[in-house]
């Protein structure tokens, strides 16, 4: 194409400049990109103070108190009557917490016989401190007899008062830690004993009713499970029936009427999915309750919708032209979809299947009908046994009546968050390096 | 590429399916009420931790009316072992049961739960009454021998001794079992008192229907349905400082830096006055299991002994720190030889 430049059009009076009502169309543009901003600055104050409310009450459950203590594995405590040999109970069944309680009161120099001094310190270490101390002595039975440095949990209501959570002005009466566990506190806190280390147990433990042994270990395992498997279904299944839909299939009132129920089941509350998980694959199929195989089951019908519409518009987006050559230079149906339009729609296909698993990630409502909402402290060994879920664990928490159990739900949410930002993300660069625009 | 990840998928599918389920259940499963998960669940963790040969049982919450449903499925692996629940279970429910081959069910009962009204922990000191409850909330209050529409906004209204702030309470929702509590204890008891049931007669209602019309709540949001739990009800309380809220006594013992409690007929609301049965708003709280499972799901029976040992359930022990008010030691023994000698409903 040439340049047109001014002196080749031909040249006319200019008409006179219609500027009728010019200003007010300006004002009125100007007024719109106000209302834009406007809107768009809602939005942000809205997540700045979910994200501020957030991140000021769960930072804190990434940190947890504990107190390193001299345990003398006293043989007159564990095994007063010299029977371990023979019977392997009494190490299972030992009076671990008078250990930790023995070194604490030798660490705070109480009189072992000032009862009332003795029965104070209830509530001052976490009662894991006997699973903690049993499986040190089962791993290694020649520690008995010995003294060694080990670091033990604070309780619960202490980890609260060590991180200001308490409120210490109120009557002694009308909270959990009294005053001379706190004077305790700063004592241990002082000398250095007592500190905030990073807290692995939020990740490593599973449920407790003890908020400083509970954590999202067996929820991490589940939801990993679920995700899992609704990856392993949803995406085969999902691209096979959009691309039969998008390539092969005749377009006539059947395939209408199928787009219209996909559309529809993509906006089906998810609960409605939960009501189907319990009544086919418990109820009819027998499988098990609290399972995360049929909670994956469940959510991989939910995702489905999602990601066959990315999909077929992933399809409907490669040009006719790339079919037209392919065709053209002898394909078969087959390899035109399989090795032409398929990888030039793949970015847009893993797009949507990632955000349908990030939508899979926060779901609870399904899981309540098929028994993962639960209380479940041991770790599922494969996807048929009980577990939990990551947004499952945060409404648990949401419901305890311990206050430590307050900054723990922020911080699962923190994680939630990561994990669904990350996924995002990684759903944005394969897009932006990946996507071809035509 | 999609190739290999068909058929990656399809033999990992296959795999996952043959692994898992061809072994039977070993682990108990119980569900059920919300006020008992707290309960259940100390006692699930202590007795994985204890019996180190059994799995931790696991522990769905819903609801007493959910837990019970699931309970009366049937007999059978994919069926829960144990239904807790803040209520007795109902006729109708036993008989479901009956009708799904659950013939032979054993009723634990582990100890008592008290309501309490408390508000924020800055406001005076309150003393109610069930009388002032049903002045305060009732729909239709009994004046001069005649139903009238609550006319009360004001707390000081109802009884002079009570704070000038406007009435708002925040009450458990329909779906709690401790609803039905609040308006035996509480609103039908009071209007029994104040003669609500014979004004509700006098205006042509039969008895039902008369104490239907007790328990009615008003509608005009000075009384706030609850249908969460009780977290819910302190946040209401954080944001409405005049505001009154109910909650369990477990509860409102862990927040007691935050809410102040109302003695009710005179009487401070504790784990001794509750026991004694002094404190008039309170109930027992109950577990049902299903007899057919015992011995046939590993760890069930030493779950429920090692619920119903004084070590758990007793006055000392975690259940009672926690806020479970322990039934008396007569009550506890009776329990326990009940269900050691297999006792049905």
């Amino acid at each position: 194409m040439t340049d047109i430049s001014l002196d080749t059009l031909p040249t006319a009076t200019a008409p006179a400049r219609r500027d009728i009502g010019l200003k007010k169309r300006y004002a009125a543009e100007r007024r719109f990109r106000i209302y834009g901003v406007l809107a768009i600055s809602v939005g942000l104050a809205f997540l700045a103070v979910m994200l501020f409310s957030i991140i000021s009450k769960g930072h804190t459950a990434f940190w947890q108190t504990s107190i390193t203590l001299p345990v003398t594995f006293d043989e007159k405590v564990i095994d007063p009557s010299n029977k371990r040999a023979t019977d392997p109970k009494v190490l299972i069944t030992a009076n671990y917490p008078k250990l930790a309680e023995n070194a604490l009161i030798a660490r705070l120099g109480i009189d072992p016989e000032d009862k009332a001094q003795v029965r104070k310190l209830k509530g001052f270490l976490s009662d894991s401190v006997r699973v903690q101390l049993r499986s040190i002595v089962q791993a290694d039975p020649s520690v008995i007899g010995q003294t060694r440095d080990i670091i033990l949990l604070a309780a619960a209501n202490m980890d609260s008062a060590y991180k200001g959570q308490i409120d210490l002005s109120v009557p002694e009466a009308r909270r959990k830690v009294s005053d001379q566990q706190v004077e305790w506190m700063n004592k241990l806190k002082a000398e250095g004993a007592m500190a905030e280390r990073f807290n692995t147990g939020l990740f490593k433990f599973g449920a407790s009713s003890r908020p400083e042994t509970s954590g999202v270990g067996v929820a991490l395992i589940g939801s990993f499970f679920m995700m899992l498997i609704v990856l392993m279904l949803a995406l085969p299944i999902g691209v096979a029936a959009s691309i039969y839909l998008e390539e092969f299939a005749k377009k006539n009132r059947f395939t209408d009427l199928i787009e219209v129920n996909i559309n529809n089941l993509a906006a089906v509350p998810s609960i409605v999915f939960g009501l189907l998980g319990l009544a086919v694959f418990i109820n009819f199929l027998g499988l098990p309750r609290s399972a995360s195989f049929v909670g994956g089951l469940v959510l991989t019908l939910m995702t489905l919708p999602t990601i066959i519409i990315a999909t077929r518009a992933a399809l409907a987006a490669v040009p006719p032209s790339i079919r037209s050559a392919a065709l053209g230079l002898g394909a078969s149906k087959m390899q035109m979809v399989f090795q032409h339009i398929l990888p030039l729609a793949a970015p847009g296909i893993l797009t949507g299947t990632i955000i349908g698993l990030a939508r899979a990630l926060g779901e609870t409502a399904p899981l309540l009908l098929i028994g993962m909402v639960a209380f479940v402290a041991d770790y599922p060994k494969s996807p048929f046994d009980p577990a939990t879920a990551l947004p499952v664990q945060i409404y648990m928490w949401a419901n305890e009546a311990e206050r430590a159990f307050v900054e723990r739900m922020s911080g699962a949410i923190i994680i939630l968050l990561i994990f669904l930002m990350a996924m995002n993300i990684v759903a944005i660069v394969l897009r932006r390096r990946f996507e071809r625009r035509w | 590429m999609k190739k290999a990840l068909l058929t990656a998928s399809a033999a990992a599918f296959a795999i996952a399916a043959s692994v898992g389920y061809a072994s039977a259940r070993d682990q108990v499963q119980v569900a059920g009420s919300s006020t008992v998960l707290p309960y259940a669940k100390i006692v699930a963790e202590q007795f994985g931790e204890t019996f180190t040969n059994f799995k931790t049982p696991v522990v769905e919450s819903g609801g007493s009316g959910a837990g019970i449903k699931e309970f009366c499925k049937g007999v059978g692996e994919n069926t829960i072992d144990i239904a807790n629940s803040s209520r007795p279970m109902k006729k109708d429910e036993v008989q479901s049961c009956v009708d799904a081959g659950v013939k032979d069910i054993q009723e634990v009962k582990i100890g008592y739960d008290g309501i309490v009204f408390a508000t924020d922990v800055k406001g005076p000191d309150w003393a109610l009454t069930p009388e002032d409850v049903y002045k305060a909330l009732a729909a239709k209050i009994a004046v001069d021998g005649k139903l009238v529409d609550n006319p009360n906004t004001k707390w000081n209204q109802v009884n002079p001794n009570l704070p000038d702030w406007d009435i708002a309470a925040y009450i458990p929702g329909e779906k709690h079992g401790t609803r039905e509590v609040f308006e035996e204890k509480l609103l039908i008891a009071g209007c029994k008192k104040l003669g609500g049931v014979e004004a509700g007669k006098a205006s042509g209602l039969d008895d039902k229907a008369a104490e239907a019309a007790c328990k009615a709540v008003r509608k005009d949001g000075k009384a706030v349905d609850i249908d969460g739990d009780y977290s819910e009800t302190l946040a209401r309380i954080d944001s409405n400082k005049t505001g009154v809220g109910v909650f369990g006594l477990a509860f409102y013992e862990n927040n007691a830096d935050k809410l102040k409690v109302a003695t009710v007929g005179g009487i401070t609301p504790s784990v001794e006055t509750i026991a004694s049965g002094e404190y008039p708003v309170s109930r027992p709280l109950f577990f049902y299991v299903k007899k057919a499972h015992l011995g046939v799901v590993p760890g069930l029976k030493e779950y429920v002994e090692f619920f119903l040992d004084d070590q758990m359930v007793g006055p000392e022990g975690p259940l009672a720190d926690y806020g479970l008010v322990a039934a008396p030691d007569a009550e506890r023994a009776a329990q326990r030889d009940a269900f050691g000698a297999g006792k049905t409903m």
